[in-house]
């Protein structure tokens, strides 16, 4: 199993955890992954919402280069995939827009490769073929599964059901983790409004972590860099506005598994967390 | 050939647009064309009287009108003619109001160029007209209902005491529908029990009304006048001829599941009537949960039954019965909002209920004797929250109609809940209120008054915040986000057409519209009729509605059926299709595509090329032919015409139409 990877800016940045972790996880899990040779940002909120012709260009250049590599696609970040998805979905429906964006990139991209979240790649490997690498199985640690808004919507390149999302919580099963049902699931964190109106960004997050923590979560999975940054980065902050006392590990799911199938947590850059991950690991054992 | 022509100006709904008197002046250069007039309002006394005048004085031999539709008006000239001598199918009507001045409204040379073109061509198939002859067909005079809802209940009462018999099939345990389930009904708050289980129970008693529950109609065959339909009378395991109603049965029987009548909040036997008041009053087994007849030990009934009415070897039972209307009252269903409402939890939180729900908690006879308590905990809820729309009026999730009747039961749950919870709260999620009925605007202002909340907006998510529920939603009004913490959250689902309604429309022979719904024959003029002679509909499977409409339409169904077995004969319409059987080659393409399955297979011998020879051909039911034709359209050799559209009268009209 082969794929072209677009790590995106963040990975790079604020979530290098998680470019980490899903680069490890996948080559034990005999996942290939192949990064794009010069690619340029995804067209991800500053591009889209400056112009949409901006953001569905910059997400095509990168296509068009998956294309000459003649592998299908996908990002780690769910805004990138997001980005990725819905500018193949796009280009492919309306070809009108392809040929303006092919002329405006100077680098024709006509369809053809599948973008894929790593969290539909991750799940849809066999069960089996986790169960077989299992070693430190993740006993009842209970986890709050947060999905935010960009894995499920729009519907065109949805992942998962919008309303109550199941394929990261059964992964995290599979590995012996308890995945609970909570409210949060899929609410907004505020994304990248962290830059332009923090407030909103602290009272949408705080909702998210209260409502992790009664349900009893001892720590939230995720699978996007600006919730994991919302979450983890910015819980001290929320703590000082609100008087709160959060203090709950914010996970990559690909951290998760990666402990689960035996990798170190330095493997996996455990370290580089703002809330300390030390309480987990002991649950963990 | 003497045609005359006569061009309506409907007033100023034609005159004000289509030049008339051009028209007719053109129309007098016709072929044929021996006496051309226009008139204000044609139909009108005087305007009728002008044509049968000028019938006698020009001697004409055929008519054409060119009015409004022949929907409105062909049956009023076709009489006018016929007064005046000549066979009323020698009419030919052109419809130059929706067909002219309506659609053309702005273009008044056009309008008036399509209307002397539409009358060309009629005066060219009004030439090829031919007499036609209405023949007769005997009339079995007794009636079958189907649904025993309030609709079917109300029908089959209204047909019986018109002194006709009547067969009533229900095909759960009791009839009532959901008109029984109901607690109180708005605007009046009545008890709906009160009102609805002595019309049950007259209908028990009706010498003229035979009742048949746990029951199907599984096959309909025939025409107007004269079906053939198969009853399945399912197995119901107890003998009703002998079983006296006692009861000792359902309080032994050691099996409980929960009751569909009480929506699932409270539990009933294996053995069961479905609520006390039930007509019939004696139980029926349901097999799926019986112990016995699911290989366990049991048998507990048979033991403790003095009337011996018990019998495990029951089984299905058909009985063919011929009748000479149908009236269908199946009525509605809930519309499953579980599965498309994630945003409500998918189902999964117990304290969000249904409507129908809701009417069983405040049921003084209910699961809970009448006091609302929430399904979790049993604990009577404080804040109630009413969600409308849910599944109506949503095309994206649900369906894009309006339900019609839950605006005016959410005020009225309302009402109830702020009367018998003292200091409760309620809030009411709507999109729009419509209270268009009678003395409901004034109920729905009560409701207000009392202090329900009524916020316009949707609500976007239902999640559970410790014991309680939270509803988020938007104030539409004041623009501004809401949040709620309920005790107990109620929707208002939309109504749906029954569950394989679609499948039974098939079988009965009529047709459903895109949601599945009955269609009637015509929404304004014939709203009770289907195009299926002799089928009609009543209440909510035709539309959503509430129980004053079910029972006016009910009552209007059933005096179109008692029209028809009034009589002993009755006339069939002579413009149906007609088989050359010189012409037919047998391949029964016809039948095929004849949705009325008018079109049977005949052996007919007779002479060809010196020899007898036996060959198939196709043959027209003239009982159940509709005249839509698809037939002759169909039909590769030209064997099959309709009367009164033959391919010839066709012809002629396009013919002249090019050599214009
Ligand atoms: C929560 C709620 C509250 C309401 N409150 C009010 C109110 O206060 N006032 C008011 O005016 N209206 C109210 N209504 C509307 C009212 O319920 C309907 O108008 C009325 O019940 C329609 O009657 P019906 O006979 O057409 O249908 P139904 O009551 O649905 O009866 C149809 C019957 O046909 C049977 N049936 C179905 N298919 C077949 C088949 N194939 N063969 C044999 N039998 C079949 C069914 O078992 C059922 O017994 C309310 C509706 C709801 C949902
Ligand atoms: S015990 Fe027998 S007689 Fe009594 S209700 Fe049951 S079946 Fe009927
Ligand atoms: S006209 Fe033809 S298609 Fe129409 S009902 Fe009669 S036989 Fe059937």
């Amino acid at each position: 199993m082969k794929y072209a990877y677009f790590p995106g800016c963040c990975d790079h940045t604020s979530g290098r955890e998680y470019d980490v972790s899903t680069r490890a996880v996948c080559r034990a899990l005999g996942v290939e992954l192949v990064e794009i040779p010069d690619w340029s940002c995804c067209g991800s909120t500053p591009g889209h919402s400056t112009s949409h012709m901006l953001g569905v260009a910059l997400a095509a250049r990168n296509l068009a280069l998956v294309a000459e590599m003649g592998l299908d696609c996908t990002a780690s970040c769910s805004a990138c995939y997001q980005r990725l998805a819905m500018a193949n979905v796009e280009m492919q429906n309306n070809q009108e827009l392809c040929k303006k964006i092919n002329w405006v990139t100077g680098k024709p991209y006509h369809g053809g490769v599948q973008v894929k979240s790593i969290l539909e790649i991750i799940a849809g490997l066999r069960s089996e073929t986790i169960s077989a690498k299992l070693v430190r199985p993740l006993r009842n640690l209970k986890v709050a599964v947060y999905y935010g808004c960009l894995m499920v919507r729009p519907k065109e390149v949805q992942v998962d059901d919008p309303e109550n999302p199941l394929v990261m919580d059964g992964l995290l099963d599979a590995v012996g983790a308890h995945a609970l049902d909570w409210n949060s699931k899929t609410e907004c964190c505020g994304a990248s409004l962290a830059i332009s109106n923090e407030d909103v960004v602290l009272k949408l997050t705080e909702k998210i972590l209260a409502d992790a923590s009664l349900a009893g979560a001892e720590c939230i999975a995720t699978a996007c860099p600006l919730c994991h940054f919302n979450l983890d980065m910015r819980q001290r902050k929320i703590n000082q506005v609100f008087g709160s006392d959060y203090r709950l590990p914010v996970f990559y799911f690909t951290q998760l598994i990666g402990l689960a199938i035996g990798l170190t947590p330095i493997d996996l850059s455990f370290n580089t967390h703002f809330v300390d991950t030390k309480r987990v690991l002991e649950l963990v054992g | 050939m003497r045609i005359g022509v006569f061009v309506c100006w409907c007033g100023s709904n034609i005159g004000g647009v289509v030049n008339v008197p051009r028209v007719a002046a053109q129309a007098a250069h016709f072929p044929y064309v021996v006496y051309s007039v226009d008139y204000k309002y044609t139909c009108s006394e005087p305007g009728q009287n002008m044509i049968a005048n000028a019938i006698k004085e020009y001697n004409l031999n055929r008519v054409v009108v060119a009015s409004c539709s022949p929907r409105l008006h062909e049956s009023t000239f076709r009489s006018t003619i016929s007064r005046a001598g000549l066979n009323p199918y020698l009419l030919e009507m052109v419809n130059i109001r929706e067909q002219c001045s309506w659609v053309h409204a702005n273009e008044p040379d056009q309008a008036t160029a399509k209307a002397i073109d539409l009358v060309r061509m009629a005066v060219a198939k009004a030439a090829r007209l031919e007499p036609l002859f209405e023949s007769s067909i005997p009339v079995t005079k007794k009636a079958l209902v189907i649904g025993g809802g309030i609709a079917g209940i109300q029908t089959a009462l209204d047909i019986a005491d018109a002194g006709h018999k009547v067969l009533l099939v229900e095909r759960e345990p009791t009839i009532g529908g959901k008109m029984v389930m109901l607690d109180k009904t708005f605007p009046t708050l009545d008890c709906s029990a009160c009102i609805s289980t002595p019309k049950m129970v007259a209908v028990a008693q009706h010498p003229n009304i035979e009742l048949l529950t746990c029951a199907e109609v599984t096959e309909v065959s025939g025409y107007i006048g004269n079906f053939t339909v198969l009853v399945k009378q399912k197995a119901r395991y107890v003998d009703h001829s002998k079983c006296t109603g006692c009861g000792t049965c359902w309080e032994k029987c050691p099996k409980k599941v929960s009751s569909e009548f009480n929506q699932n909040m409270g539990e009933r036997k294996a053995i069961y009537i479905p609520f006390p008041q039930a007509v019939p009053n004696k139980p029926c087994i349901d097999a799926d949960n019986c112990r016995l007849l699911n290989g366990q030990k049991c048998g507990v009934c048979a033991r403790v039954c003095a009337a011996q009415a018990i019998n495990y070897e029951d089984q299905d039972a058909y009985r063919q019965v011929e009748v000479g209307a149908i009236v269908v009252a199946t009525g509605y269903d809930l519309f499953d909002w579980a599965k498309a409402y994630g945003e409500y939890g998918y189902g999964k939180l117990v304290d969000v209920i249904t409507g129908l729900q809701f009417e069983r908690l405040v049921n003084a006879s209910g699961p809970t004797d009448g006091k609302i308590m929430r399904p979790s905990d049993g604990k009577e809820p404080q804040n109630v929250v009413f969600i409308k729309c849910v599944g109506s009026r949503d095309e994206a999730k649900g369906k894009a109609y309006c339900s019609r009747a839950c605006c005016m039961y959410t005020a009225k749950h309302a009402h109830q809940v702020l009367e018998k919870i003292p200091g409760s709260r309620v809030f009411v999620f709507y999109m729009d209120v419509r209270a268009p009925g009678k003395a409901y605007e004034e109920f729905y202002q009560r409701t207000v008054n009392e202090g329900a909340r009524y916020i316009r907006g949707r609500v976007s998510k239902i999640s559970r915040k410790g014991g309680k529920l939270l509803v988020k939603g938007a104030d539409t009004l004041l623009g501004a986000q809401v949040e709620i913490e309920a005790d107990l959250v109620v929707l208002a689902t939309a109504m749906v057409p029954a569950q394989c309604s679609r499948e039974f429309a098939r079988t009965v022979g009529f047709t459903t519209d895109q949601d599945g719904f009955f269609q009637e024959a015509h929404p304004k003029l014939r709203p009770v009729e289907t195009t299926t002679a002799g089928i009609f509909l009543a209440g909510c499977c035709q539309g959503p509605k509430d129980i004053p409409d079910t029972v006016a339409q009910a009552g209007a169904a059933a005096v179109k059926v008692c029209t028809l077995l009034a009589k002993k004969h009755i006339a069939t319409n002579p413009m149906i299709a007609r088989v050359n059987e010189s012409l037919c080659q047998g391949c029964l393409l016809c039948r095929d595509v004849c949705p009325f399955k008018a079109i049977e297979m005949k052996a007919i011998t007779g002479p060809a090329q010196g020899r007898t020879t036996q060959k198939t051909v196709a043959q027209v039911n003239n009982g159940l032919c509709q005249g839509c034709g698809s037939c002759a359209a169909s039909c590769r050799s030209g064997a099959i015409d309709l009367q009164g559209f033959s391919n010839e009268q066709i012809e002629s009209a396009i013919q002249t139409l090019l050599e214009k």
